[in-house]
């Protein structure tokens, strides 16, 4: 969103106090991280890692290019039908696969990008989901590969660099976590490299940043792909833990969750997406059994943090620790 | 009788007929998010449920108060509108001091409220609602048949487009409306009470979406998730024509209802798909649309 | 490391219920979980109907088996198979879930019918209708119940053939299940010697459906069939009123068309339209005293996948019984040796690769004088013995099947 909050000087999303907040935050996620399987149900947990990896990335142009996707449920879609099909039919391993996933999201994503870089705001969002709505029926019609609305059943974890075998839930367990620790210390270096400054300063102020000499569209597609192919990379590292890639991923409802997610934990923040995602997630497993109209409860968090709670929790958090050192 | 890429000539015309029919609901609908557009800068995200709305407000008025099509082609509408109001004093409001974005992120999740209560209330396998007894039937126009019902959607919805562009190209009202698009400020120190001027156009605007509803729900059946995948399509129109641009939301939603009825006949597994091919087409050789101009 | 040490304790009591095999109930209860669509497309059919019918089931059979308490776990999947399997798992690793009944929609059901062959615990689709779920998909402890794709075909094609509907043109949503309903529609009809004068693949979801109903009208067919489902059903049929098709002589076939379906569109424009289903309330008195049951506590007439899970979930609380234990492979074999027989379903039979062979019938959608009353709205034209409709569990390519 290119976030101006010309309103609310104080609380911008990005405040000296991120940085620290998030490293407090940061550590005591690693910490959790590392002892939930053995306190909570594991397939769950790495379920919520791909999403927070996914919401990582999406943050990557929303929170620091303030580019609004309404298409990246497309990237996290195909990733996850090439990892699980290349891992499937042409017997990749792992790593190989998640990283042809990879790929797989950052072409998509260059190719969207592309088409929808030249606009702004409101007209980019809905570029990239009408974008988004044809991969979706490609998806949908390609059936040799995605296999329709059957989805893409069974695919086969396999074995890391051929040798570990990533059957055993605790492998399975780690390995995701690893992928999603790296992934996010690539976004924090890439945030915090001289590229990313030159990102945040589009998002702040685009004219200045063309009056500067920036070529800007080139350094917008350039984080668009890159956010583009980690979403791939989540996609593919889905497809693996969950063992199915479906037209679930590649709806536009999905590009609608990853929003929400971001928006909750906190946009521009480095950790919010993740708790947020971590948050709708477990939601969404709470509502499937409580008994309560799904659709409306997201509907509403949407609604509330729209209208009230638009730095989310990590910003509010943020907020709070920049409060109380004034 | 020659045929036209083996296809006979009265069978596109038929298709070209079925074509200009669901144009004239893109068009319906894709006025009413271009004037909302024009006016607040909010991509109404919740119009398809807000059509929604419109459809079921004309099934509550058959069902439990007896009151048929006509009565729900006034009504409906006034009640959308008012509904829409609501929401835009009570908390779309709000956000004008924000980024447009949130404009749209806010309607999106208003969108999956009022579909999710529906589905609560009232499942998703639909309620029917009869065609009116003014249009039963059809007549046969040589090349196809036409349901009187259809012709109806079709000259209704030229007639309400038309009146609309009118009533905001040439009318004293909406060359306010224009000029507080323009710039709301200079408007306001003339004494004209903005706001109030942004929640009636809103208002407006959702209410062409429930009329939008009335008429489909002879058509199509009345159910909660008739307006999400439609809205998608709608959007895609908008950018066509040109964000902004009335009479650009309003032509391009006739000319891709024509397209679509084209490509079903020619290549029918791209139906769906040809809409957002030719978004991509104009976005890459006009990048503001069809009939806007670069803001 | 604790969860070695769990992961031990598992094995370990594994070893011990197996040795232990033929009696006792793991967790001192039976656990039947109906994983369903609360929220989506699906709810209408399956939904809020599908639990209320397992609580029948459960209600019918005593509440107890073999002296001890059945629990009912219910959770809304919202058509996303990744959830479905998470929940799926969750109930299995840690609630003990000894059954999962429903299962609407084909990714779902796949996805959890693989989890229940790895983790050998039963499950019976009732909602999904695809046809993979009994050939190489198939699990020594899945089943499939009250219908798919190929008995959809089977039954329906012939009996109008029969009927004299000798030239067919297919309008086909364009996913994997029109696709394959049309495969097996096409199939049908040129073995009985009638022609398919041709098909149209529409996008999936259409709301406007007439452009493919005016090139079906034009090409003279005398049926036209509907390989489609849910809301594209529905406007098809209602569509193809309103451009006078039936007026004018065609005859209209859902190949699939739920109860609820059929209620949406109402008589007045259904009428005369044919339809296959599995189960019908109103076909004796029993079918009639359970519907009207299951009315009494939903509010509306069982589906016949609602039916379906009823029925399936007995037949698995009858198969414990007579196993003596809720070891999924053991249960599954016992229901495999078993007759199906009750309120829903009076004579079935469940096949080696997990197929449910009951009697299909082709119904025809009533006028409006004939009806008396809101869910009174089939006639019957003609049952077909499960034999017929069903495919062959020999040419189903399941490598359960010798």
């Amino acid at each position: 969103m290119s976030v101006k909050y010309s309103t609310t000087p104080s609380g911008t999303v990005t405040g000296r106090f991120s940085g620290r907040a998030s490293l407090i935050i940061g550590a005591i996620l690693i910490v959790a991280l590392l002892a939930a399987p053995y306190v909570l149900y594991p397939a769950f947990v790495m379920k919520a890692l791909c999403f927070a990896l996914f919401a990582c990335a999406f943050n990557l142009v929303l929170g620091f290019v303030g580019l609004l996707s309404f298409g990246h449920a497309a990237f996290f879609g195909a990733a996850a039908y090439a990892t699980g099909y290349s891992a499937k039919f042409f017997g990749l391993t792992p790593e190989l696969s998640i990283l042809f996933g990879g790929l797989v999201g950052g072409v998509f994503g260059f190719v969207f990008g592309w088409v929808a870089i030249r606009r702004q705001g409101i007209y980019f969002a809905m570029i990239t989901l009408a974008l988004s709505q044809m991969v979706f029926f490609l998806a949908l019609q390609v059936t040799g590969i995605t296999g329709g609305e059957d989805g893409l059943q069974g695919v086969p974890r396999g074995e890391l660099f051929g040798l570990i075998s990533l059957d055993e839930p605790l492998v399975m367990y780690y390995f995701v976590v690893a992928v999603f620790l790296i992934c996010f210390a690539f976004i924090w270096r890439v945030v915090n490299s001289p590229f990313g400054a030159v990102l945040k300063s589009i998002r702040e102020n685009e004219p200045r940043a063309i009056s500067l000499g920036y070529n800007v569209d080139r350094f917008k597609l350039i984080a668009f792909t890159l956010s583009a192919a980690l979403t791939g990379v989540a996609g593919g590292t889905k497809a693996l833990t969950v063992q199915l890639a479906s037209l679930t991923d590649v709806q536009w409802q999905m590009s609608g969750e990853v929003i929400l997610m971001t928006l909750l934990g906190g946009v521009g923040t480095l950790v919010g997406p993740a708790v947020g995602a971590t948050l709708v997630v477990s939601l969404e497993n709470f509502l499937a059994t409580s008994g309560l109209p799904v659709t409306t409860v997201i509907g509403v968090i949407f609604v509330v943090c729209v209208l009230v709670f638009r730095r989310g929790i990590v910003g509010e958090f943020n907020a709070f620790l920049g409060r109380r050192k004034h | 009788m020659f045929e036209l890429i083996g296809i006979p000539p009265q069978a596109l015309f038929g298709q070209l007929l079925l074509g200009l029919i669901n144009g004239s609901f893109y068009a319906l609908l894709s006025l009413g998010l271009a004037v909302i557009f024009g006016m607040l800068n909010v991509i109404n995200f919740a119009h398809g449920a807000l059509y929604m709305l419109g459809a079921f407000v004309a099934w509550f008025l058959l069902q439990y108060l007896g009151l048929g099509y006509w009565w729900a082609l006034v009504l409906s509408p006034v009640a959308v509108g008012a509904v829409g109001i609501v929401i835009e004093k009570t908390m779309l409001q709000r956000l004008y001091k924000l980024d447009h974005l949130y404009g749209l992120l806010f309607t999106f999740g208003l969108a999956l409220i009022l579909e999710g209560i529906f589905k609560h209330f009232y499942g998703v396998s639909g309620q029917s609602y009869t065609t009116p007894d003014l249009f039963k039937g059809g007549t046969n126009l040589g090349f196809m048949f036409l349901p009187y019902y259809r012709g109806w959607v079709v000259v209704l919805s030229i007639a309400v487009c038309a009146a609309t562009w009118y009533a905001i190209e040439k009318t004293r009202l909406g060359s306010y409306l224009r000029a507080a698009t323009e710039n709301p400020r200079l408007v306001q120190s003339f004494g004209i009470n903005v706001p109030v001027m942004i929640t009636l156009t809103y208002g407006f605007g959702v209410a062409l979406a429930g009329l939008a509803g009335v008429m489909a729900a002879p058509i199509y059946s009345v159910n909660p998730l008739m307006g999400s995948n439609l809205i998608i399509v709608v959007f895609a129109v908008v950018v066509i024509g040109g964000m902004g641009s009335i009479f650009g939301a309003v032509v391009s939603g006739y000319l891709l209802g024509l397209l679509e009825g084209l490509t079903k006949v020619f290549m029918p597994e791209a139906a769906n798909i040809v809409v957002f091919v030719i978004m991509v087409v104009v976005l890459l050789l006009r990048p503001a649309g069809l009939f806007g101009r670069e803001r | 490391m604790f969860k070695k040490a769990l992961l031990a304790g598992v094995a370990a009591s594994a070893l011990i219920t197996g040795t232990a095999m033929a009696e006792g109930l793991s967790g001192d209860k039976v656990v039947v979980g109906v994983l369903t669509d609360l929220s989506g497309v699906y709810a209408d059919i399956a939904g809020k109907g599908s639990i209320a019918a397992a609580e029948m089931a459960v209600a019918d059979y005593g509440g107890t088996v073999l002296g001890k308490p059945i629990e009912i776990l219910s959770a809304d999947h919202q058509n996303k198979p990744d959830i479905a399997s998470t929940i799926a798992r969750e109930w299995i690793d840690a609630q003990g879930a000894d059954v999962i009944v429903d299962l609407v929609t084909s990714s779902v059901g796949l996805a959890v019918q693989g989890i229940g062959g790895e983790k050998g615990v039963v499950t019976i689709n009732s909602g999904a209708a695809t046809v993979r779920l009994t050939q190489k998909e198939c699990t020594a402890t899945g089943f499939h119940w009250i219908y798919d794709t190929y008995s959809l075909a089977h039954v329906t094609s012939p009996a109008v053939i029969a009927e004299g509907g000798d030239s067919w043109y297919i309008i086909t949503a364009d996913y994997a299940f029109g696709h394959s309903l049309e495969a097996d529609a096409a199939s049908v009809i040129a073995e009985k010697g009638a022609t398919l004068v041709g098909t149209v693949r529409h996008p999936f979801p259409s709301a406007d459906l007439s452009s493919y109903l005016l090139q079906a009208q034009a090409s003279g067919a005398k049926v036209i069939g509907f390989a489609n489902a849910g809301q594209d059903t529905i406007n098809s049929v209602k569509q193809a009123s309103e451009f006078g098709i039936v007026a004018g002589g065609q005859k209209l076939v859902a190949l699939l068309a739920f109860l609820s379906d059929i209620h949406s569109i109402g008589l007045e424009l259904g009428q005369g339209l044919n339809v296959t289903t599995g189960f019908y309330w109103n076909m004796d008195d029993e079918t009639r005293a359970f519907a009207e049951r299951f009315n009494e506590k939903v509010g509306r007439m069982p589906t016949m996948v609602q039916a379906s899970v009823y029925s399936s979930t007995l037949h698995y609380l009858k198969a414990v019984e007579a196993a003596g234990t809720d070891d999924g492979a053991t249960v599954a074999a016992k229901m495999k040796e078993m007759p199906v027989k009750d309120a829903v379903v009076h004579d079935g039979t469940i096949a080696a690769n997990g197929r449910m062979i009951h009697d299909m019938y082709l119904m025809e959608v009533k006028k409006p004088e004939e009806s008396t009353g809101e869910w009174d709205v089939y006639k019957l034209v003609r049952t077909v013995p499960g034999a017929e409709a069903f495919q062959d569990p020999k040419e189903s390519g399941c490598a359960l099947v010798e």
